[in-house]
């Protein structure tokens, strides 16, 4: 049986690196998924969220669950926009009795890609090769907020050829957080000046996670500071497209 | 620049500082990593110990007079104070109706927070710290920069110059064993000699109006024992209902702070000395404080009430570990003190404490209590918002960015021209300076947006 699942691309995939959100559909169908993106989306409203500007995330929150409310399932390749419908939205609409039942039905069937590929499809990838050693960092809120741990690794352990170098430190936030990171970017460039020397202790050829914004961050300063290591979304390298260009690397 | 943002910076060019923090956080989370694991079942121990202190919340009159009924039983005094001003000149008319003119204190970080150090000094009355943090911090004239780890910010150096510099017959040799001994020829007769003894509570105990403290030195017993008079000053949440609910959250309290099975030092004070009781002083004084309790449960913020003040959220915090307590400005510093703070010295003032977290919610997940504190600093963003304290700049950004954000068909043209012109300002696939996100840029390179929005090449690949 098909399913039909809506794509939430996120705003930094659309606009920086929109072959994550290729990569994405092209996994959800090798798993058997029918794969639509809806057209009036734009972002989660996160942003506005973490700002305290809840009106604005109130209205973000609306439009992106009237978009998002036809489809089986919502998939999005970002934990921390994920959890921000999973999550946050119903807390947006907590004194609103007909947006909050809205929110938390959208909530209930959105999923991070690689946690629906692998819990929900039970998915693997298959034929796919690269030679490649990779270290794996777990951005903070798939992690604390969605448990996306084990699900990536399984995936990208079913690539042949793939070695992995664990990262000391992998639950370790990288420093992004968002505004934080250009309000504070003193301290945040302390964290994740930390975070490059512990990816560049690995001696990985590759960093992989599942949030742009992080592996902006993190490949931002690694390629400041003059490192080797190239910077992946992980569905890029379980969709097979591992063999194209990094983050800041043009075809 | 603000405040917090000079104090951080200047952290963060401290290199001594650094090692310093790191040190000691980095061995607290490695301890309590290890103790945690070897804890049956310490998800279940933390919901006991959130549930225990939500109970106590949501009754705390009613636990706080079973308390005072039970304190004055056992021959206490019990005060009542509403604000710090209040607390302080509570403690001061205590100390002149006994006639003292010295105070041991036992490290209490509420006493810290009503400002009893100071107010002591304005009284004219000696106070000696008998925490060895303490007593280094009150030499070098500083503000405790942990609320377990007061002096975490030293070295071993700095501290052996201190008390070379302060002590009276300091240490010779530069042994850790000898620099101890060095504070204890210092503090012993003057905790013996003192007055008045002064502490803090770790708990409250309503079903027998005992107080308990915890320590690793042995200081408190020292100081509370010996003086005539022994007054506590506890903030009102400190309540449990009875001696097993304190002896789980003491489990929670050690293995959480240092990764401890136990403290060195339990002690359960029960009013002054009896009859018959060969030790003990003749007359003990509670003061039980609110500052700002009681309006925290009103307004949202009564989980912030659960804290039992163990410091693992700033241990764990990767802002705290860069920049250390002091740049934070208030009492109590890291994830649980950017959520206090605003309640003890304003929001407007302190709105750099609210925002200078990433939000990853690691504190969270090493909380004890399940204190969820990134939702709490999110309500103080919210608060903030709503208050008009946010800079007019980042109003009038997130509503216009919102503005296109909510019109589809607006947005697609508009961010596609955007991405054009960032694309222009960068070359070889990343941008080394852009403006208006200097922040991003000064440290770090921002990867060039691709040359095509996701939509749009989506759609150019499905047209038939
Ligand atoms: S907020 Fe939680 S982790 Fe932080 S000091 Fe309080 S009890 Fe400990």
């Amino acid at each position: 049986m098909t399913r039909t699942v809506a794509l939430f691309v996120t705003c930094l995939v659309d606009l920086i690196r929109p072959r994550i959100g290729f990569a994405a559909i092209r996994a959800l169908e090798a798993a058997g998924c029918d794969v639509v993106v809806p057209e009036r989306q734009t972002c989660c409203g996160q942003p506005a969220l973490n700002s305290g500007d809840r009106d604005h995330a109130a209205a973000l929150a609306k439009q992106t669950i009237v978009a998002l409310e036809p489809y089986e399932a919502i998939i999005v390749p970002s934990g921390s926009c994920a959890g921000t419908i999973r999550c946050h939205y119903p807390e947006i609409f907590e004194h609103d009795a007909h947006w909050l039942s809205r929110a938390q039905a959208v909530a209930g069937k959105t999923w991070e890609v690689m946690a629906y590929l692998d819990q929900v499809c039970g998915w693997k990838p298959k034929g796919v090769t690269l030679d490649a050693k990779a270290t794996y960092h777990d951005s903070c809120s798939g992690l604390r907020e969605l448990g996306i741990k084990a699900q990536p690794r399984r995936l990208l352990k079913a690539i042949d050829g793939l070695t992995f170098a664990p990262l000391a430190g992998e639950e370790t936030c990288c420093g992004f957080g968002g505004a934080f990171c250009v309000k504070y970017p003193a301290i945040s460039n302390a964290i994740v000046g930390e975070k490059a020397d512990a990816i560049d202790a690995t001696g990985a050829d590759l960093l992989l996670a599942g949030d742009l914004g992080c592996l902006m961050n993190m490949a931002g300063k690694l390629h400041r500071r003059g490192s080797k290591v190239r910077a992946y979304h992980a569905i890029e390298l379980i969709a097979g497209m591992g063999d194209g260009p990094a983050i800041g690397e043009e075809a | 620049m603000s405040g917090f943002t000079d104090r951080a910076e200047a952290a963060l060019a401290d290199p001594i500082l650094k090692i310093a923090v790191e040190r000691t956080a980095g061995t607290a989370e490695a301890k309590r990593g290890i103790a945690i694991d070897a804890f049956p079942d310490f998800e279940a121990a933390r919901s006991r110990a959130a549930a225990i202190k939500d109970h106590v919340i949501a009754h705390l009159g009613a636990y706080l007079e079973q308390f005072e009924a039970n304190a004055i039983a056992a021959g206490a005094k019990v005060h009542w104070a509403r604000t710090a001003d209040e607390a302080c000149a509570i403690v001061i008319a205590i100390c002149k109706a006994e006639g003292a003119k010295s105070v041991a204190r036992s490290k209490s970080m509420l006493g810290e927070e009503i400002g009893l150090p100071h107010a002591l000094a304005e009284a004219g009355i000696g106070r000696v710290e008998t925490d060895l943090a303490e007593h280094i911090i009150q030499l070098a004239d500083e503000r405790p920069s942990h609320i377990i780890w007061p002096a975490m910010h030293k070295t071993r150096d700095q501290v052996s110059a201190l008390f070379k510099a302060k002590h009276r017959s300091p240490h010779q040799e530069e042994t850790i064993a000898a620099m101890a001994e060095s504070a204890r020829r210092e503090l012993r007769t003057q905790m013996l000699n003192a007055d008045v003894g002064m502490s803090g509570a770790n708990f409250l105990i309503a079903d027998s109006g005992a107080v308990c403290t915890v320590t690793n030195e042995g200081n408190a017993e020292l100081s509370l024992v010996p003086p005539r008079v022994h007054i506590v000053t506890a903030g009102i949440e400190k309540i449990v209902p009875s001696m097993p609910h304190a002896i789980h959250m003491l489990r929670m309290l050690a293995r959480s702070a240092t990764g401890a099975a136990l403290t060195q030092y339990t002690t359960f004070y029960t009013g002054p000395k009896r009859a018959g009781d060969r030790d003990g002083p003749d007359a003990m004084h509670i003061v039980l404080v609110d500052n700002g309790r009681t309006k925290m449960r009103e307004e949202g913020l009564a989980e912030m009430l659960r804290c039992i003040r163990c410091g693992a959220c700033m241990n764990h915090c990767v802002v705290f570990r860069q920049i250390g307590g002091h740049a934070y400005g208030g009492t109590y510093p890291g994830p649980m003190g950017a959520v206090l703070t605003p309640v003890l010295d304003g929001l407007a003032p302190n709105r750099d404490l609210i925002h200078a977290c990433t939000l990853n919610g690691k504190c969270q997940e090493v909380c004890p209590v399940r204190i969820p504190l990134p939702t709490l600093l999110k309500g103080w963003r919210d608060k903030s918002w709503r208050e008009g304290l946010e800079p007019t700049s980042m109003r009038a950004g997130l509503g216009l960015w919102a503005w296109i954000a909510t019109r589809p068909s607006l947005y697609r043209p508009v961010t596609t021209i955007a991405m054009r012109v960032m694309r222009l300002l960068g070359k070889k696939g990343w941008i080394a300076s852009l403006p208006l996100a200097g922040g991003w840029t000064r440290h770090r390179d921002m990867p060039r947006p691709a040359a095509q929005t996701f939509m749009t090449q989506y759609k150019k690949a499905r047209r038939p």
